[in-house]
């Protein structure tokens, strides 16, 4: 009988999360779905206390109050702009469970007459092997979304070659693993460099291709837990372990699509360290046109469809709020306002369409790259806040550019163009923008929020 | 059992593929909040070894992963309603507004 109702909680969960990621494919359902996957978890961890293997519960009951302590504030109170690390920090909590479990799970089963089966001892290594380099990656990766650790690429001489051998080394004691289950050195020395191996392979990558690092790291710590449902003989962790997996997998394949590079060029290739002298040289000889909050005003005042290319700087500056104010007030005037989101804008997939949600634009004016390309023809103003390499003409033109190949959003055919810009420095990729030096574009400099918020003030005059 | 498993795996991930592939961009940062919550579901192994009393190291070790997966369930499930609350139809939204702005208006634009 318990049995019985342990299995059909599981199962009720499983389609639950199911039913949960396939209401992600239409935003005025998904809110409803994602509930429903709350409760298949609440069932799942019903069932799961019910469970004979269970004698103790104090520290199930502190475990899961601590837990509801520290996730209630990082479920409510981490604002919008802060969340790519806040998704990279619970990638690493989700591989740091499954890693205990796994360390402890081995560590009891060594200590048994029996022993450890190599099956068992495949899945616990897998688990544990993938699980520590994740949670090692994500933290690193947190650190630098968080600017506690430079985002720039950090690369030395034989790098590539150094965490290829180690990795082989690392697979070399797992295949050791299986064969000799009960050697706990080797298990122990594999989690530790596993962890290293984490921390050297995220350090090389840098900030802007940070959305396939954080997929890809998702689909691991999916695959961890996954491996944990083999060795558990746990059929939920199996199947929600895939999902997570999968969903990984694919948006890192969607991300590294979205910027013309290889998954193995967007991991070892350290984009941005070496490559970028190339491009540099043209700079010194040509003009940029700057403008002043007036003259800006005005041509925002008189148009009739504007596009907005937000990019990593809007996220820095947190301008959204003020995007929104000067996207109304030129509705009001009669003019049209459209946002152009690049896959790759920002520091994680669909990193841009939650902050202009947040700032309460409705989603229907958020447009994919492919729908809203042919439409720059014929747009009066395109703005460009903070994004740089993704409205860059030489990915199109420009052979020698590394990152020619990459699709881009046709900024550079409107009728003119104004960029909001710090300072002339050159994008993540370090490469120049000759963009920023075409005649029908002008430059706003200065921090955006501040530059939005005097546009504001300066449109309601005119 | 473990060929059984395989084929949960195969048959789970591929439904993964083909529900997952269908999420439009627009949606993508709430997609790995919530796959991340759904992992929490190694909370279930976590809970079996925090109480099972294997031994006194397991049930610490136990101890910390039920924690770490209680706050990513929480957490996540959480953050995945508050973004997914801002991609609701405009006519549902119109009422909420007002609280809206107060609350993460004010948080966006202080200085941190």
């Amino acid at each position: 009988m318990r049995t019985l109702f342990i299995q059909a909680a599981y199962i009720s969960a499983s389609v639950l999360f199911i039913l949960g990621l396939r209401s992600l494919t239409r935003p005025d359902k998904a809110r409803r779905g994602m509930q429903q996957a709350a409760l298949g978890m609440i069932l799942a961890i019903a069932g799961t206390l019910v469970n004979h293997q269970i004698l103790d519960y104090k520290w199930i009951g502190i475990g899961m109050g601590v837990g509801i302590v520290l996730g209630y504030p990082l479920g409510m109170w981490v604002p919008m702009t802060a969340m790519p690390q806040r998704i990279a920090l619970a990638l690493s909590f989700s591989a740091l469970a499954a890693t205990l479990v796994g360390v402890a799970e081995y560590h009891t089963g060594v200590h048994l007459p029996e022993g450890i089966s190599h099956a068992k001892a495949a899945a616990l290594g897998f688990e544990v092997l993938l699980g520590s380099l994740t949670v090692a990656g994500s933290m690193v990766a947190a650190g630098k979304l968080q600017e506690w650790l430079p985002s720039k690429p950090m690369t030395f001489p034989g790098q590539n070659l150094m965490n290829g051998a180690l990795f082989a080394f690392i697979l070399g004691l797992f295949v050791f693993l299986v064969m000799q289950p009960s050697s706990q050195a080797v298990f122990y020395t594999m989690v530790a460099l596993a962890a290293v191996f984490g921390v050297l392979f995220v350090m090389p990558i840098g900030g802007a291709d940070m959305p396939v690092v954080v997929a890809l790291l998702n689909s691991y710590a999916g695959l961890a837990a996954c491996a944990t449902g083999f060795a558990i003989h746990n059929q939920v962790l199996i199947i929600a372990g895939a999902l997570d997996g999968a969903s990984g997998f694919i948006l890192s394949i969607l991300m590294s699509k979205a910027m013309n590079r290889s998954f193995s060029n967007v991991l070892f290739g350290a984009f941005g360290s070496e490559s970028s002298q190339a491009a540099t040289r043209k700079a010194g000889d040509l003009q940029v046109r700057s403008i002043n909050v007036e003259d800006a005003a005005i041509q925002l005042a008189y148009a009739q469809l504007v596009i907005v290319v937000p990019g990593y700087g809007m996220a820095v500056a947190q301008a959204q709020h003020q995007v929104r104010e000067l996207a109304e007030l030129i509705e009001r005037r009669g003019g049209e306002v459209k946002y152009a989101i690049h896959p790759v804008a920002g520091r994680m997939p669909g990193h841009m369409n939650v902050l202009l949600a947040e700032a309460n634009i409705p989603y229907d004016k958020l447009y994919d790259m492919d729908e809203i390309n042919n439409e720059f023809e014929r747009t009066d103003v395109v703005m460009v806040i903070g994004a740089n390499d993704v409205v860059n003409p030489a990915a199109r033109t420009d052979k020698a550019s590394p990152i020619y190949g990459m699709p881009i959003l046709d900024a550079d055919r409107a009728r003119s163009i104004i960029v909001l810009k710090r300072s002339m420095a050159a994008g993540f990729a370090g490469i120049e923008n000759e963009l920023f030096y075409d005649r029908k574009t002008s430059m706003l400099f200065g921090d955006a929020k501040t530059s939005l918020s005097a546009l504001i003030t300066e449109m309601k005059n005119v | 059992m473990i060929i059984l498993e395989l084929y949960v795996f195969v048959l789970a991930a591929f439904t993964g593929f083909m529900v997952i592939s269908r999420v439009p961009p627009l949606l993508h940062t709430p997609l790995m909040a919530a796959t991340n919550a759904i992992s929490g579901i190694s909370l279930v192994g976590s809970l079996i070894m925090a109480g099972a009393q294997h031994s006194r190291l397991a049930t610490l070790l136990g101890f910390i992963a039920v924690v770490c997966a209680t706050t990513n369930i929480v957490g996540g499930f959480l953050i995945v309603d508050r973004m997914l609350k801002m991609f609701q139809r405009a006519d549902k939204r119109a009422p909420a507004q007002d609280d809206r702005r107060d609350g993460d208006g004010r948080r966006a634009t202080d200085p941190e």
